[in-house]
């Protein structure tokens, strides 16, 4: 993988909707380099014959039989939103942003 | 604003057309994909609803066992492989139709890969569909834009959420590039959405009911000159659902690439928004660095492993696929290709096969729906198995007139060949421009022979076998 640099930051900054200062985009970019540099030391230790994985466990096939169970009232789902109307989640509009 | 559209023939002439089709099924299990929430359509807002649909903070998803045997059905279904091994993956985005600003979705991982399904034509022409995947994911919640232009995003004040469908487990299905479907390409597309729509019905995966969203059709269209292999630009009209709509967008979209083209303009890479009435698409968004969506595999749910014994079981569990049940039933009722063809063409399949299961016979049972009640039904402009004709009542109907009566009033369907071929000479030979057009391929142009034997024999011929004769006199392939 390419290191990391200060474009790729502000980047990822934006789709995760996190205002960054040129400071702080500076300061991050070399703290993520530094970062992925070492966990990059993984892929040297293990070799072709280690399969990547995506969970610690080695579980497979965990399932739920298709019975139904509990649910909210819109009462209790809307609780703790900022905003309702009529049952339900008011929120503002979200226009095509760029 | 209107966008400039070059004539279809016109499109024609000099692109060919180039479609995919992403098709999301809903499923209708009793649970969502994740959480033990119900699947339900159409309950009071926000109360079909879990933390795990809400996407609260610590919550664990468990996965359906019965929308990962639907979506296994579906592969098989589909001709495809089935993988071994599979994995979830988070679809990260930010907008209010999910609350956990992910979508558990499959990635470089789907269920099903590597498919396909054989298409048949109105007029029996068979074009295979390449399944590129097959994939597992839940889908989102329901936004309603409210204020500014009534329910448009654009203009909109707010938006108000209902998160009962959010995680209702979908299955979406994608092809692979579709060429070489020429000036058919609209036909094309809606006959394959319908039989995406009548495998998981029959499957019984999936209620199917477009109108409701159970299955929805993204559509992509693309042109290139004809003679080269490099594809053009693509355009994705999302969200066509209803089959008629499917056939109009890919026209449209067609013939719009085709100005864009022309005009000398590079086609645009967006999203394109149907609207059913004027019939036209209109500019969504163009693809951008948003739609970067940093997939990565879903810690929180472990692999799904597909033993071939799994498979296996469900693979027997499989009903008849429709297309070999229509090919079973042609025989048995030894109907010629044109007269199912017209039968499958009217929607009466299931209804002739259930009045031949009440003790009439094959020709009976078609001549009562294809004749009175799909005449009926068109009038009405209901589909014909809407106007309540039980079955029973048609044996019973068809045995209470009289053989003397039908001889009497002349009611008797014309089925000996000799006066029906006298008719049809007579009215081809009144209009020779319209025989011409058919020998030249414009098959349609037969309608007006069809009906000036109708008149002829005052609405007593079978106008199927009419259509074959004529084909037959004029020597042209139906």
């Amino acid at each position: 993988m390419a290191a990391i640099n200060r474009d790729d930051v502000a980047h990822l900054a934006r789709l995760a909707h996190i205002e960054m200062s040129a400071e702080e985009l500076d300061r991050m970019a070399g703290e993520l380099a530094v970062i992925v540099e070492s966990v990059k030391s993984v892929s040297e230790a293990a070799g072709d014959d280690v399969p990547a994985t995506s969970h610690p466990i080695p579980l497979t096939n965990v399932f739920r039989e298709d019975v139904v169970g509990h649910t909210f009232t819109a009462e209790q789902a809307l609780s703790g939103a900022p905003d309702a109307y009529e049952g339900r989640f008011k929120v503002p509009a979200i226009l095509d942003e760029d | 604003m209107t966008d400039a559209t070059l004539s279809f023939d016109e499109a024609m002439e000099k692109y060919d057309p180039v479609l995919g089709f992403e098709v999301h099924v809903e499923l209708n299990t009793k649970t969502k994909m994740f959480s033990s929430a119900p699947n339900v359509f159409g309950d009071e807002p926000n109360t079909n609803v879990n933390e795990v649909d809400l996407g609260m903070p610590g919550v664990l998803p468990v996965v359906n066992k019965t929308a990962i045997e639907s979506s296994i059905k579906i592969g098989l279904a589909l001709n495809c492989k089935i993988a071994e091994t599979c994995r979830f993956a988070r679809k990260n985005y930010f907008y209010p139709d999910t609350p956990k600003n992910f979508q558990t979705s499959q990635y470089d991982e789907p269920i099903a890969y590597d498919g396909y399904l054989d298409i048949e034509l109105a007029d029996g022409t068979v074009f295979r569909v390449e399944i590129e995947r097959a994939h597992m994911e839940e889908d989102a919640g329901k936004l309603t834009h409210m204020g500014g232009a009534a329910g448009r995003i654009q203009g909109a004040d707010y938006s108000l959420v209902d998160y009962n469908r959010s995680g209702v487990p979908l299955v979406e299905i994608v092809t692979k590039p579709i060429e070489g479907a020429g000036s058919r390409a609209p036909e094309l597309a809606k006959a394959y959405v319908a039989a995406v729509r009548e495998i998981v019905k029959n499957l019984g995966v999936s209620d199917a009911k477009m109108e409701r969203g159970n299955v929805r059709c993204d559509a992509n269209v693309s042109l290139r000159p004809h003679g080269r292999e490099r594809f053009g630009i693509r355009s994705e009209t999302k969200n066509v659902n209803s089959l008629r709509a499917v056939e109009h967008a890919v026209r449209y979209e067609i013939q719009r690439h085709a100005a864009v083209l022309e005009s000398g303009a590079p086609v645009i890479q967006e999203t394109r928004h149907w609207h059913e009435d004027t019939r036209s698409t209109t500019s969504g968004r163009p693809k951008s660095d948003a739609d970067d969506y940093r997939y990565f595999p879903e810690p929180d749910l472990v692999p799904v492993v597909a033993s071939r014994e799994w498979v296996e079981e469900l693979r027997a569990t499989l009903p008849e696929p429709p297309a070999a049940r229509r090919k079973r039933l042609q025989a048995d009722w030894g109907y010629s290709d044109l007269e199912f063809r017209d039968v499958v063409n009217a929607g009466v399949l299931d209804e002739i096969e259930e009045t031949i299961a009440a003790g009439a016979t094959a020709t009976v049972a078609r001549k009562w729906w294809m004749g009175e009640i799909v005449g009926r039904a068109k009038n009405a402009d209901v589909d014909p198995g809407q106007l309540g004709v039980a079955p029973a009542t048609i044996v019973e109907l068809n045995a209470m007139v009289p053989a003397e009566i039908v001889e009497k009033r002349g009611l008797a369907v014309v089925s000996d060949d000799g006066p029906l071929l006298e008719a049809i000479d007579q009215v081809l030979a009144a209009q020779p421009g319209v025989a011409d057009k058919i020998r030249a391929g414009k098959l349609q142009a037969i309608g007006a022979i069809v009906g000036g034997v109708m008149k002829a024999t005052r609405g007593q011929a079978d106008a199927g076998r009419v259509k074959e004769l004529i084909l037959e006199r004029l020597g042209v392939e139906g």
